[in-house]
C-alpha cells in the first residue's frame, strides 16, 4: 500500500537534520526554542484570537494541549492502545491541585509531584484488569472510566460536586518572573518547559528498551510476547508514563484557572486530544505537536464557526482519516507497523 | 439502605426486565457488527439516538399528538404504535448502513490499522450528536404522550404497567425473529460463515460487502426497535443519551460474551435487573458508576463474559 505525500515536510525536516552536525543541531534546537518562545508577544497581528485574550489562548488550550497529547502519544502512537478517557488523569491532577491548593498550604511545585502520582497511581490501578485485554476493549474502558472520574467528581461532597473548587492558589514567583492572571506569559514559558522535558524523555525512551518494546508490541503483540518482551509490563509503564504528562497538565491547568468544575473534564477533551494525536500523525512527535497546535488554536481563531465546531472536528476525522490514515505529519515509513492484509480487509 | 430494595422488589424486577430487553437490542447492535468486523461499532449508541427521534417525530409530527392531547385507544394506539416502531427502526437502520459506508467501507477495503477505522467511526458518531445537537438546540426534546400507562394488574403488591408490557412482549418478538433469521435464513447462514473464518467464507462465495451491510442493517433495526421503546417508556430524549445507553448496552454485550447472540440476550436482561436493584440500593446517581465496575470486573475474571468466545484472542 503506497502512501501519497503531496507535501512531504517531514522528510525535507529529517533532511536537514541528518545533513547538520552536532553544533548546527543545538543552534537549530535553540532557535527554534527560542522563537517558541517569543510567540506570546506575537498577538497584535494576524495571530490574534478575536475574543479570548491572545496569551490566555496560547496557554490553555494551545500549550496544554500540546502536553497533553504528547502524553497521549505515548499510550496511542508508541504503543498503539487507544485510550479514550485521557482527560481522568488531566481531572485527578487538577483535583489534586485544587484540594491540597486550597486545604494545605503547600504551592503548585509541591503539590505537582503529588499529581502526578496520584495519576499514575491511577493508571496502574486501571491499567492492571484492562491493559490484558485489546483494543476496542479497551477504548470502551477507558472511555468509561473517564466519565466516572467525572461523575464522582460531581456527585461527591469533598469535591464540592458540581459547583467546583474557587480559589486555588496562584504558583508562587520563581526569581523575577511573576505569575499573574492577567499576563500569562509566565504560565507559556512554564508550559513550554514541560513540554521540552517531555520531549526529551520521549525521545530518550523510544531509542531505549522501552521504546523498542512499545514498538515490538504496537506491531505485533504476540510475536513481541514470543520475543520474550513482557508486554503486560510495558504496556503499564506507557499507560502510567501517559498519565503522569495528563497529571503534571491538569495540576498546571488548575493553578492557571484557579477555578475547576466537574464540566470541564467531559469526553469531549479525550476526544480533542485524540484528535490532536491522530491529526498530526500518530506516533510522530513533530507530528503530534503541529495536531495539537492546530486544534488547540483553530477553534479560538475562527470563532464563527465554534457553535459547529465539535461536528466540524467529526467529519474532519472521518476525512483525514479516509485518505490520510497515518496524519499529516505521519511517521517514518520504517517505524509503520506492518499491515496485516487480510483478504480485503 | 436495603429497605427500598426489599420494599419494592417486584416492581424494581420488572422495571428491570423492561430496562434489560432495551439492553437487549441495543448490545444486539453491538454484538452483530462484532461478530463480523471484530469490531465495536463505536456510532451505535448514536444510531440508537437518531431512533429515538425517530420515535419522537411519528408521535409529534407524524400523529399530531402534543402534550395535552388523550393518549390514542383501541385500533388507533396499535397503528401509531407499531408505525413508530418501524419508523425508528427504519431511521436506525437507515443511519447504521450510513455509518458503515462513510466510516468503514474505505478503510477497510484498503486494509488500513485497527486505529484508523475506529477513530473514523468516533469521528462519524461525534458528526452524529452534533448535528443532532445543532437541531434540537442542545434541549431535549419530550415525546408527547400516545399511550395512556394504565395498570394492568398488580402482582405482588408490583403495578404492571401497560408500556412496561408492551415493551417486554414486543421486544422478546423482535430478538426472537431476529435470532431465527440468523440461524435459519440463508443471509443468517452467510453472516455466521464471516464471523466463524472469513476468508472460508468468501472462498465459498459469500458476498463479503453485502454481508457486511445487512449486519449493519440488522443492527440497526434491532437498535431502533429499542429506541422505539426507550421513547414509550421514558417519554423523553436528547442528543446526548446514546452515550450512556451505549456504554451500558455494550457491557451488556461485553457480559453475554461479544459476538454472541444469545450472550447479548442474557447479558441485557442481567445488566438490566443490576442496574435497577443498583440505583435502589446506592441513589441513581452511582448508576453509570455500576455499570463500569461491572464492565471492568466482567474484563478481570471472566474476559470471555457468560457465552463468549476469548477476547484476548484475536484472529490472525
Amino acid at each position: 500500500m503506497k502512501i501519497r505525500n503531496y507535501w512531504n515536510l517531514r522528510d525535507f525536516g529529517a533532511k536537514i537534520w541528518e545533513k547538520s552536525n552536532r553544533i548546527q543541531r543545538v543552534a537549530i534546537s535553540l532557535i527554534a526554542i527560542f522563537l517558541a518562545g517569543l510567540l506570546p508577544f506575537a498577538g497584535n497581528g494576524i495571530l490574534a484570537t478575536p475574543i479570548s485574550a491572545y496569551d490566555a489562548v496560547l496557554v490553555y488550550p494551545v500549550a496544554i494541549f500540546v502536553l497533553m497529547a504528547l502524553g497521549l502519544n505515548i499510550v496511542v502512537g508508541k504503543s498503539g492502545m487507544l485510550d479514550l478517557g485521557y482527560v481522568a488523569f488531566f481531572a485527578i491532577g487538577a483535583y489534586t491541585m485544587a484540594l491540597m491548593g486550597t486545604l494545605t498550604s503547600l504551592n503548585t511545585w509541591q503539590i505537582m509531584p503529588f499529581g502526578i502520582a496520584f495519576a499514575m497511581i491511577a493508571g496502574v490501578l486501571l491499567g492492571l484488569p484492562t491493559l490484558r485485554v485489546r483494543g476496542d476493549y479497551l477504548a470502551i474502558v477507558t472511555l468509561g472510566f473517564g466519565e466516572i472520574v467525572r461523575l464522582v467528581a460531581l456527585n461527591s461532597s469533598w469535591t464540592k460536586g458540581p459547583n467546583g473548587i474557587a480559589n486555588i492558589p496562584m504558583p508562587p514567583n520563581v526569581g523575577p518572573l511573576e505569575f499573574d492572571l492577567f499576563n500569562q506569559k509566565v504560565f507559556f514559558w512554564v508550559t513550554m518547559i514541560m513540554i521540552l522535558l517531555t520531549i526529551w524523555m520521549i525521545r530518550r525512551l523510544s531509542v531505549r528498551r522501552p521504546g523498542r518494546a512499545w514498538e515490538a508490541i504496537r506491531q505485533d503483540e504476540d510475536a513481541a510476547e514470543l520475543m520474550g518482551i513482557p508486554t503486560l509490563k510495558y504496556k503499564i509503564w506507557s499507560f502510567t508514563l501517559g498519565a503522569a504528562i495528563g497529571g503534571a497538565a491538569g495540576v498546571l491547568y488548575a493553578s492557571k484557572n484557579l477555578f475547576i468544575a466537574p464540566e470541564m473534564f467531559t469526553l469531549n477533551v479525550s476526544i480533542l486530544i485524540l484528535a490532536c494525536v491522530v491529526l498530526g500523525g500518530i506516533g510522530n512527535i513533530w507530528g503530534v505537536v503541529v495536531g495539537a497546535t492546530i486544534i488547540g488554536y483553530l477553534p479560538e481563531r475562527i470563532r464563527f464557526i465554534s457553535d459547529a465546531r465539535l461536528l466540524v472536528f467529526g467529519i474532519v476525522l472521518v476525512i483525514v482519516m479516509n485518505f490520510r490514515p497515518d496524519g499529516l505529519l505521519p511517521r517514518k515509513k520504517r517505524e509503520k507497523a506492518i499491515v496485516k492484509k487480510g483478504v480485503n480487509k | 439502605m436495603f429497605a427500598v430494595l426489599i420494599d419494592q422488589f417486584w416492581s424494581l424486577t420488572i422495571a428491570g426486565i423492561a430496562l434489560g430487553f432495551i439492553y437487549v437490542l441495543v448490545s444486539l447492535g453491538y454484538t452483530m457488527v462484532y461478530g463480523v468486523l471484530r469490531m465495536i461499532n463505536f456510532a451505535n449508541s448514536e444510531i440508537f439516538m437518531w431512533g429515538t427521534f425517530g420515535a419522537v417525530v411519528t408521535n409529534r409530527d407524524l400523529f399530531n399528538y402534543t402534550q395535552t392531547s388523550e393518549p390514542a385507544t383501541g385500533f388507533r394506539l396499535l397503528v401509531v404504535l407499531l408505525t413508530g416502531l418501524l419508523f425508528s427502526m427504519f431511521v436506525a437502520a437507515l443511519t447504521a448502513v450510513f455509518v458503515e459506508f462513510v466510516a468503514y467501507r474505505r478503510l477497510r477495503m484498503r486494509g488500513t490499522n485497527r486505529l484508523a477505522t475506529l477513530i473514523s467511526a468516533i469521528g462519524i458518531s461525534i458528526a452524529l450528536a452534533e448535528v443532532m445537537r445543532l437541531l434540537t438546540d442542545s434541549r431535549p426534546v419530550g415525546s408527547p404522550r400516545v399511550l395512556e400507562k394504565i395498570i394492568l394488574t398488580e402482582v405482588w403488591g408490583a403495578n404492571i404497567r401497560l408500556d412496561t408490557i408492551i415493551t417486554i412482549i414486543a421486544a422478546a418478538v423482535i430478538y426472537f425473529i431476529l435470532e431465527r433469521f440468523i440461524k435459519l435464513s440463508r443471509m443468517g447462514k452467510a453472516i455466521r460463515a464471516v464471523s466463524q473464518n472469513e476468508d472460508a467464507a468468501k472462498l465459498m462465495g459469500v458476498n463479503l460487502n453485502r454481508v457486511i451491510t445487512v449486519t449493519f442493517l440488522i443492527g440497526g433495526l434491532a437498535t431502533g426497535a429499542a429506541a422505539f421503546f426507550y421513547v414509550t417508556v421514558f417519554e423523553y430524549t436528547k442528543f446526548n443519551i446514546g452515550f450512556t445507553m451505549g456504554l451500558a448496552a455494550f457491557t451488556a454485550a461485553v457480559l453475554g460474551g461479544i459476538g454472541n447472540i444469545r450472550g447479548a440476550f442474557w447479558g441485557g436482561l442481567s445488566l438490566g435487573l443490576l442496574e435497577v436493584y443498583a440505583s435502589a440500593v446506592l441513589g441513581t446517581q452511582w448508576k453509570a458508576v455500576t455499570v463500569f465496575v461491572v464492565l471492568v470486573l466482567v474484563l478481570l475474571f471472566k474476559p470471555n463474559g457468560l457465552f463468549g468466545e476469548a477476547v484476548q484472542q484475536t484472529r490472525a
